[in-house]
C-alpha cells in the first residue's frame, strides 16, 4: 500500500448566489497515491473543476462554503491560511488549465513568465532564473529555446504554449499536478504528444497527477484509477481497466456509449445520454441521476445511493441502486445490442432495487 | 506597470508645459492617484469606504466644470471666500513673474480640473480591471503561488491600463486645446480664454487659429496614443 499524497475526505464546497445555494461539490473523497494519475471525468457543471481549483484554495471567497478536509502530505490544505497556501501554489501543487491562449498573460514574454514561476518561490538569481527557463522549455520538448524564451505567447502555436504551459507548473518541481482538460482545446494529433509529455514527465519526476477531462479516451490512456463524477457526487470509481471491461453505473454506460469508435460499423449508432446536466441548486430528488436513466424505478426517486463496493472488486465502488446482478446484465445487453425495451424491463422485473438493506428516508443501513 | 510609468512621466511633463503663458495641463499627479486609488478600491469592494469613493467620484464626474469653479471660488478665493485660503480668479501669473504665485494661483483650476478627471479615471480603471481580473491569465498567475498584489498590479493593471492611456491621450489634447471653462471661471489668460473671446467678439482669424492648434494637438496626442499601443501590447505591430 504506497503512502497516500492526497486525500481528499468528504469534500462539500458551495456558492450563494442570487439564484440560490450552488452545492458545485456534494461530498466527494478519493486519494492518489505519490506517482500515480487519477483521471476524473464528467459533463460540464459536474463539479471536477471546482474540487481542484478548492484544493489549490482558489475558490476561497466570502460566498463560498468549503467543509471538509484535504490532506496533502500531513496538513489539511483548507485549514491552511492564504500566506501558507500560496507557498504551496506553483510549488508543491501546481495546475494547468484548458486553454492556453488564455491562459497565458499576452503581454509578457513566455521567458518571463516562466521566471517569475521559478523566482516567486525560490532566492535564484535572474540569470539563473533564465537559464532555468530555458532548461524547462526544453525538458518539455519545445524547439530552440534560447530564442524561444524571448517569445510572446502568441507567437507559439497551441500545442507549443499547452507545453510552455506545462513547463511553467513544472518549475519548481511539484509532487502533485492538477491538468484541468490540458488536451481539449488542441488537435487530436496535439493532444496525444501533450499526453505522452505528460506520462514521461510523470516518469522522470514521480509527480502525481490530477486529470479532469470529459474525455474518457484522454484518461483510458493515462489514469491509474479514474473517478466519474455527476451533479457534485464521485458515482463509480474504479481502477482505469476495470472501468472499461465492467463499467457499473448506468451514467458511465452511458459515456462510454456515446464515444464514436472507429471499429465498430458506421450504421451503429451513438446512444447519447438524454436529458442535460441538472441545476446545481435544485438538484433531482433521490438519485441525481434519475431523471435520465433508461432503468430508473418508483423507489429511485426517493432514494440517495451512497458510494458502495462491487462484489468481487476490492478497488471498484458505485452510488446505484439497481442490483449488482442487473447492472451485469444491462452491460452485456447493451454490449451485445439488446434492444432497449427489453433492457428496461429486465431492470424493472428484477426486483431491481436493494430495497431489503435501506431505510425509508434514504439512508443506507450501515 | 508601464501604464503607471506613463502617467509618472507625466507629471514633470504638466509642470513644464504650464510655465508658458498659454495652457494648462494639469493632473498628472491627479491621475496616478486616481489610478492607485480605483485599484485599491477594487480590492476591498463592497466596504463602506469604496461605496462613499465611488459615490464621490460619480458625484464628481457629473459636476460640470464651470460650476464646480465657482464653488470652489467661493469657498476658498481670498477674496469672496467662505475659507479664504488660497488665491481666487484673475490673479494668475506667468512662471517667470513669480513661481510662487504661479503655483498657488493655479492651486484651485487644477484642483476642478483634476477633480473631473480623476474621477473618469478611477471609474475606468475600475471597470477595466474588474473585467480583467476574471480573465484565465491571472487565474494562472494565482495558481502560480504570486501574491496577491502581484496578481493585481503586475498582471491586472497591466492588462486593464491600455484604454485608459488612449483617454490619458485624449484628455491631454484637449487640456492643451483650451480649457475654456476653467480658463473663463478663473480668469486664466490661456488658450480657451482667447477662444472664448475671440468668439464674442466674432474675431474670426483667432477662432481659425486656436481651433487649428487644437485640432493639431489632437492629432499629433492620438498618433502618440496609437504607437504607445504597439508597445503596450505585443499583439499589436506595424506595417
Amino acid at each position: 500500500m504506497s503512502e497516500q499524497l492526497l486525500r481528499v475526505e468528504d469534500l462539500r464546497v458551495s456558492f450563494a448566489t442570487d439564484d440560490g445555494v450552488v452545492r458545485a461539490v456534494d461530498g466527494i473523497s478519493y486519494e492518489v497515491a505519490a506517482g500515480k494519475t487519477i483521471g476524473i471525468v464528467g459533463e460540464s457543471g459536474s463539479g471536477k473543476s471546482v474540487s481542484s481549483l478548492t484544493t489549490l484554495g482558489l475558490t476561497r471567497s466570502r460566498t463560498t462554503t468549503i467543509e471538509g478536509r484535504i490532506m496533502f502530505d500531513g496538513k489539511d490544505l483548507l485549514a491552511l491560511d492564504e500566506d501558507d497556501m500560496r507557498k504551496i501554489r506553483g510549488n508543491d501543487i501546481s495546475m494547468i488549465f484548458q486553454d492556453p491562449l488564455s491562459s497565458l498573460h499576452p503581454f509578457y514574454k513566455v521567458g518571463a513568465q516562466l521566471m517569475e514561476a521559478v523566482l516567486t518561490h525560490r532566492k535564484v538569481s535572474k540569470k539563473k532564473a533564465r537559464a532555468r527557463s530555458i532548461e524547462l522549455l526544453e525538458l518539455v520538448g519545445i524547439p530552440d529555446p534560447e530564442r524561444r524564451v524571448d517569445n510572446y505567447p502568441h507567437q507559439f502555436s497551441g500545442g507549443m504554449r499547452q507545453r510552455a504551459m506545462i513547463a511553467m507548473a513544472l518549475a519548481n518541481e511539484p509532487k502533485l499536478l492538477f491538468a484541468d482538460e490540458p488536451t481539449t482545446a488542441l488537435d487530436v494529433t496535439v493532444q496525444a504528444q501533450i499526453l505522452a509529455l505528460l506520462e514521461d514527465l510523470q516518469k522522470r519526476m514521480g509527480m502525481s497527477i490530477v486529470i479532469i477531462t470529459h474525455d474518457l479516451g484522454v484518461v483510458a490512456e493515462i489514469a491509474d484509477d479514474i473517478a466519474v463524477m455527476y451533479a457534485g457526487r464521485i458515482v463509480e470509481r474504479a481502477p482505469s481497466r476495470e472501468i472499461f471491461d465492467s463499467p457499473q453505473h448506468p451514467y458511465t454506460w452511458g459515456l462510454l456509449r456515446s464515444i464514436p469508435r472507429l471499429d465498430l460499423p458506421r450504421e451503429d449508432e451513438l446512444t447519447p445520454i438524454p436529458g442535460r446536466p441538472p441545476s446545481l441548486i435544485l438538484r433531482p430528488s433521490g438519485c441525481f441521476f434519475h431523471p435520465r436513466c433508461p432503468y430508473v424505478q418508483e423507489e429511485h426517486k426517493r432514494i440517495d445511493p451512497r458510494l458502495e463496493p462491487v462484489p468481487g472488486s476490492s478497488a471498484h465502488e458505485v452510488a446505484c441502486l439497481l442490483a449488482p446482478e442487473v447492472r451485469n446484465e444491462l452491460w452485456r445487453g447493451l454490449g451485445a445490442g439488446d434492444p432497449q425495451e427489453h433492457l428496461v424491463r429486465l431492470a424493472a422485473g428484477a426486483g431491481a432495487t436493494l430495497s431489503a438493506a435501506r431505510s425509508g428516508d434514504g439512508e443506507p443501513a450501515k | 506597470m508601464a501604464g503607471v510609468l506613463v502617467v509618472a512621466a507625466l507629471i514633470p511633463l504638466g509642470l513644464l508645459l504650464v510655465s508658458a503663458n498659454w495652457a494648462k495641463v494639469t493632473g498628472g499627479i491627479w491621475v496616478l492617484a486616481a489610478i492607485v486609488v480605483g485599484v485599491t478600491l477594487l480590492t476591498k469592494k463592497g466596504t463602506f469606504m469604496e461605496r462613499s469613493t465611488m459615490g464621490g467620484a460619480l458625484a464628481f464626474v457629473s459636476m460640470p466644470t464651470f460650476w464646480l469653479g465657482f464653488i470652489v471660488l467661493l469657498l476658498f478665493a481670498s477674496d469672496i471666500g467662505k475659507f479664504p485660503i488660497l488665491p481666487g480668479s484673475s490673479t494668475y501669473v506667468g512662471i517667470t513673474v513669480s513661481p510662487w504665485h504661479w503655483f498657488t494661483a493655479l492651486i484651485l483650476p487644477w484642483f476642478v480640473l483634476a477633480a473631473t478627471q480623476a474621477a473618469i479615471y478611477s471609474r475606468l480603471i475600475r471597470g477595466n480591471l474588474l473585467e480583467v481580473l476574471g480573465e484565465d491569465y491571472i487565474r494562472t498567475a494565482r495558481a502560480k503561488g504570486l501574491p496577491e498584489r502581484t496578481v493585481i498590479w503586475k498582471h491586472g493593471v497591466r492588462s486593464a491600463i491600455t484604454p485608459v492611456v488612449t483617454v490619458i491621450g485624449i484628455d491631454i489634447a484637449a487640456l492643451l486645446g483650451g480649457a475654456v471653462l476653467t480658463e473663463t471661471v478663473f480668469g486664466i489668460q490661456g488658450i480657451g480664454l482667447l477662444n472664448y473671446n475671440a468668439i464674442s467678439d466674432s474675431d474670426l482669424p483667432i477662432v481659425q487659429g486656436t481651433v487649428l492648434l487644437a485640432a493639431m494637438f489632437i492629432i499629433v496626442l492620438n498618433i502618440i496614443v496609437d504607437i504607445s499601443y504597439a508597445w503596450l501590447d505585443p499583439r499589436v505591430t506595424y506595417t
